[in-house]
């Protein structure tokens, strides 16, 4: 009879006492991590006379009702829409850029060092030292601050490093043969790039768009000084917590986050979905 | 227009910067034959096989094909299609559109490519794996589809990295001789690039022995066996001593020598250095007097007559007739 894989060399399968150790960190640093989230989600549906803290004093949606309701000193569903329209753009930038420049890099090209440290250099940039910069660069030039100039150009010096780095990662499992091969069968750099080059790496591609937009979702820092009238999602939260407390913060807090798991499933879905009608296309001629 | 030759290597040459990979070498490959392109790493074979594909630029020099100089041609145009060593299979793409990848890039429709594919999967016995990804096949399944993805743009020359390198020891025996029955059916040239002189012996019709960006020796493996030009192709070509002989370097042939006593014939005195049994022959490596390596591949039945140690003096002998002259010092 074989021995089992349990079975060890001096005959003890007791775990050391540094496995419960490290165990009982992990469990402390998760219940540091999701705690606070789950109190959020559970104060969101306090009671229609509680308040920002716990006992709850009933259950209730009224909290979620004054979200969309109007006369508030807030507008969350507008700022909320202006959040997704300026990360949408800054996804799209980001990714773009990010897939050309992660392609370009595979090669050293003269300069290629000095590009680099110039494209990453702003990561570590105080980030609002940038928005300030870029918010004085358009006073001075009486160029007027909005959501889709300064500030779509300040969210940029920080996803699209960001993005460049993440698809260097990306594009560094990517097999040069594969394009070799695409060639040596006749295609075109087109259709090498449409073909081969971008299937491939599309996970990847998803990943950074999918990084780029959450960070343009909840960036606060380098907006706040370059967004001019308008408050992003973010900024009117903030507004809010400095003004008036409610829970209707905590159930902000737990749509955006449903709101988030949601563009996720769908995201997911739509891959497998893909996949899935990619090979019963090639089932039914078959 | 010469069109007897299938591939013409003239004076090609590559560099990188100051680094000469390859330096001006002059080949002739005939029609429809098998070519392998042999020698140790670094020696210039993979880049000669990437130059003639059209996957690395040539420095200096031309190729030509069937003739036609293709030396500034994509690889479709030369009408060539190369086996990658990792096989270079799209991961994204089921064996069927990988096969019938090259149709699509020159717009033929699904109908007509896939059938085409099927075509192609069969002639290398993958038809039942046609709907599966590349990951969920075996090495050796992954380079039947390889190959039938190269073959279906009906190449003149088919150009193989090393193809046998991903393989156990088992399959490669059996693999070898398949690719050696595809290029006789198909009567299209076959240049495989290789480190193993086995392989290379077991299939070539030309064999082409490089070394530091040079064509050392080419011609049929027999030829290249029987008489090696230089103690450097006696040696990589194995089955070799290179002795010490009255006018320069000889060489003889490791099956020919004996383990005996000093006689009228050749002999050089040693010492046993290592015993291999082998099953049909046992080898008996010896460190002679001289300082060089030898080595005698004696039938076993003879061995066991008369065993040796590791560590025992030993003489070598060999017949006068078996010696043959090597060129270079």
């Amino acid at each position: 009879m074989l021995a089992g894989p349990s079975r060890t060399i001096g005959g003890t399968d007791r775990r050391p006492w540094t496995f419960y150790a490290l165990g009982a960190l992990f469990f402390g640093y998760m219940v540091f991590l999701y705690g606070p989230m789950a109190a959020i989600y559970v104060l969101s549906f306090q009671g229609e006379n509680g308040g920002v803290t716990f006992p709850m004093t009933g259950f209730s949606l009224v909290w979620f009702a004054d979200i969309v309701k109007p006369g508030q000193m807030a507008n969350v569903p507008d700022s909320f829409g202006r959040s997704m329209a300026l990360a949408a753009i800054v996804s799209v930038i980001t990714t773009v850029v990010a897939v050309a420049a992660g392609l370009a890099f595979r090669r050293p090209f003269p300069g290629s060092g000095a590009v680099f440290y110039l494209a990453v250099a702003s990561l570590v940039m105080p980030s609002l030292l940038v928005g300030f910069g870029i918010g004085l660069g358009f006073r001075l030039f009486d160029w007027k601050a909005s959501l889709f100039t300064s500030g779509l150009g300040a969210q940029l010096t920080w996803t699209l490093p960001f993005g460049v780095l993440a698809m260097f990662a990306v594009v560094n499992r990517f097999n040069r043969s594969w394009e070799e091969a695409a060639t040596d069968l006749g295609a075109s750099p087109w259709q090498r790039l449409r073909h081969v080059t971008l299937p491939i790496l599309m996970p990847g591609i998803i990943g950074v768009a999918m990084g780029a937009f959450t960070l343009s979702y909840d960036e606060y820092a380098r907006t706040t000084l370059t967004i001019g009238q308008k408050n992003t999602l973010p900024l009117e939260i903030y507004a809010l917590i400095s003004s008036a407390t409610s829970p209707m913060l905590f159930a902000i807090g737990t749509v955006t986050t449903g709101l988030s798991f949601l563009i996720i499933g769908v995201t997911v879905t739509l891959i497998l979905r893909m996949q899935r009608r990619r090979a019963a296309a090639t089932l039914k001629v078959g | 227009m010469d069109t007897r030759f299938d591939v013409e290597l003239i004076e090609t040459t590559k560099r990188y910067g100051t680094t000469t990979a390859v330096d001006a070498i002059s080949l002739r490959i005939p029609r429809a034959s098998y070519c392998c392109l042999l020698g140790p790493s670094g020696c210039g074979k993979t880049t000669t096989l990437r130059m003639i594909a059209g996957h690395e630029a040539i420095t200096e020099g031309d190729i030509l094909i069937q003739g036609n100089n293709v030396s500034d041609l994509t690889p479709i145009e030369r009408g060539t299609a190369m086996m990658f060593q990792s096989y270079a299979l799209f991961p994204h793409l089921n064996c069927l559109d990988n096969v019938a990848f090259s149709l699509k890039m020159r717009g033929v429709n699904k109908a007509e490519r896939h059938a085409k594919a099927r075509e192609y999967l069969a002639l290398v016995h993958m038809q039942d794996y046609a709907m599966r990804l590349p990951s969920q096949l075996s090495g050796g399944q992954q380079q039947r589809v390889a190959l039938a993805r190269s073959l279906i743009t009906r190449p003149k020359v088919l150009l193989l990295d090393e193809p046998l390198s991903a393989l156990d020891p088992f399959l490669r025996i059996k693999v070898r001789e398949e690719l050696k029955r595809l290029q006789r059916e198909l009567g299209i040239t076959f240049i495989h690039v290789t480190h193993s002189q086995d392989e290379a012996m077991a299939m070539a019709d030309l064999m082409v022995v490089m070394e530091d960006g040079h064509i050392r020796q080419s011609g049929p493996p027999r030829e290249v066996f029987e008489r090696p030009v230089s103690p450097f192709i006696a040696r990589f070509i194995g089955g070799h001593n290179v002795l010490p002989g009255a006018n320069g370097k000889i060489a003889v042939r490791a099956d020919r020598c004996r383990l005996g006593v000093a006689g009228d014939g050749p002999f050089v005195s040693g010492r046993v250095t290592a015993v291999e049994y082998q099953g049909t022959m046992v080898r008996v490596a010896m460190a002679t007097d001289p300082g060089d390596e030898a080595s005698a591949l004696v039938p076993d039945g003879d061995f066991y007559a008369r065993p040796v140690e590791p560590g025992d003096p030993a003489i070598l002998t060999w017949s006068e007739r078996d010696v043959h002259m090597l060129a270079e010092a």
